[in-house]
């Protein structure tokens, strides 16, 4: 893309992306950190996650100020305001996101005090893998543009649901087993409800950057198979 | 003309589908990027493979376009891109320039405005303009619009001209502010005033088709969105095309929008749509600044 004619608008516009992605690293190191803290009973890492979440308020909101500085100033149309709008959507999924991993990470100590069961650990570890590589994917995508990239992230979404929901009947087993079980559980089910919300928000975020990308909006439907939404049978 | 019946005139509530599919437009050769409306209306003004020559120097290259009638259509472009000399084509405003030179075919309502038995000043009667730099007449502000409706027979008494210099007036949103001094001279307006008597003076002879060159440059932000208001207004009932040099206007008060660049018409469509994804990198590139 040819730059404009006013350089210091490609360099309000670079910031505005280089917020993004700074809000996309932590996003990352937010979500890792807690699901690490959560396996390893790891309360230090748990605080850490909680004042990360501070750092990812204040960006959320540098970030707001410059986009409506942009907009007051320099009215951007086309692709750069898209550029301003989309920002703003993404920054609000990303805080969200960072709200999320603060959550699991206040849940630590509460599942650390119950019995764990050791291969429960695991797949709600298989699940914040999926989730970590969709972050960084989405940041990746974002960055190149890659409409096709963003497109497929979206469709991703469904392992992580999929993962959900086999966590969800894995808990509710442990919990009938041993109602000792109940506390830690309930807390586990509430970090992989989170996670599962997390990968929600990048998808939102994917929707938003193929907007950005290409000047369309992706289809409303999208394949959805959580199974855990109780729905009565239309028949 | 033979082509007459190839540029017949969409009637009115004709369907969306029958309105495309009669058109032409989106068949024809040409390197324009158009997207029509989800809703298109029918065409006021057709104008088919239209060339303009100063002397030997071409400066608009086979433009072809539909502008649909009750809206507003905004040309935008940079300096020199012959949005100007294509709007000035519409009421022949170039036979008055010396060796201009224009080919190709219009048609206002589907008749041909080239043919020789058509009556030219009849024609900028039924297509009127407003310039940029506000020019109303050195008299009187009731003079200013009662000089179109009497040259052309329009009123048959004294009362017949009130009424339409009032309403004319009221139309253009300055009777309130001028309804006591009506003959005091027109020139001792502010210029948004100005502009507006002009709006008032084009609109008293009840034109089908407003042409407005730039007609905001010389104003105030106030001002602007006055005749902004009265622009979307206005639509109601005439068929406007409007050039300028604000992106941000043509974005605010048009629904379709061409963009031109270097005596081309690079790219027509809705508005909504040009100023939030375009269709060609060359729009995109001047409605973000890119290049001028």
């Amino acid at each position: 893309m040819a730059a404009h004619i006013v350089t210091s608008f490609d360099e309000e516009l670079g910031n505005i992306d280089r917020l993004i992605r700074e809000m996309g690293d932590l996003a990352h190191t937010m979500v890792t950190d807690a699901t690490r803290a959560l396996f390893d009973s790891d309360s230090v890492l748990a605080l850490r996650v909680v004042s990360a979440d501070a750092v990812m308020d204040a960006h959320q909101r540098a970030l707001d100020e410059r986009a409506i500085t942009i907009i007051a100033k320099r009215q951007p149309m086309a692709q750069d305001l898209r550029v301003v709008v989309g920002a703003l959507r993404m920054a609000a999924d990303f805080e969200r996101i960072g709200d999320l991993a603060k959550n699991i990470a206040k849940r630590v100590s509460a599942v650390s005090e119950g019995v764990t069961p050791k291969s429960l650990s695991h797949s709600i570890d298989v699940m914040a893998k999926l989730v970590m590589e969709q972050i960084d994917e989405v940041v990746a995508a974002y960055a190149a543009r890659n409409a096709g990239r963003l497109e497929a992230l979206r469709i991703d979404d469904e392992q992580i649901d999929i993962q959900y929901t086999a966590v969800f009947r894995e808990l509710l087993t442990y919990m009938m087993e041993d109602p000792r079980n109940i506390t830690a559980c309930t807390h586990l089910l509430f970090c992989a409800k989170n996670l599962e919300r997390i990968g929600d928000h990048v998808t939102n975020i994917a929707e938003n950057a193929y907007y950005i990308a290409t000047g369309r909006q992706l289809p409303l439907n999208r394949p959805k198979t959580d199974e855990t939404t109780i729905a009565p049978d239309p028949a | 003309m033979t082509e007459n019946t190839r540029l017949e005139a969409t009637e009115m509530n004709m369907p969306a589908a029958t309105i495309l599919a009669r058109s032409d437009l989106y068949h024809m050769p040409s390197t324009t990027v158009r997207t029509p409306d989800a809703e298109p209306r029918s065409a006021k003004v057709i104008a088919r493979n239209v060339s303009v020559f100063y002397g030997p120097k071409q400066a608009l290259f086979d433009v072809s376009i539909d502008i649909p009638e009750k809206s507003v259509t905004a040309f935008i472009g940079p300096s020199g891109c012959g949005k100007s000399t294509f709007l000035r084509c519409l009421n022949r405003m170039n036979d008055t320039i010396d060796g201009c030179r224009v080919s190709g075919q219009i048609a206002l309502d589907g008749s041909d405005i080239f043919a020789p038995s058509l009556d030219v000043v009849e024609l900028r009667a039924r297509v009127g303009m407003v310039f940029q730099k506000p020019n109303p007449f050195p008299k009187s502000i009731y003079e200013n619009v009662a000089y179109g409706p009497r040259i052309h027979g329009l009123a048959r008494s004294k009362a017949d001209l009130d009424e339409i210099v009032a309403s004319s007036l009221q139309k253009a949103s300055l009777w309130n502010e001028v309804k006591d001094r009506l003959h005091e001279p027109g020139t001792g307006l502010s210029g948004g005033q100005q502009q507006r008597l002009c709006i008032a003076r084009a609109i008293a002879v009840s034109p089908e088709v407003i042409l407005m060159d730039e007609p905001c440059s010389a104003l105030d932000p106030i001002a602007t969105a006055r005749i902004e208001e009265l622009i979307d207004e206005l639509k109601q009932n005439f068929t406007i095309v409007i050039v300028t040099h604000s992106m941000q206007q043509a974005a605010r008060v048009s629904q379709r929008t061409a963009f031109f660049h270097l005596g081309n018409l690079v790219e027509e469509g809705p508005t909504d749509l040009i100023f939030t994804s375009p269709g060609e990198k060359r729009t995109q590139d001047y409605i973000t600044g890119r290049f001028g």
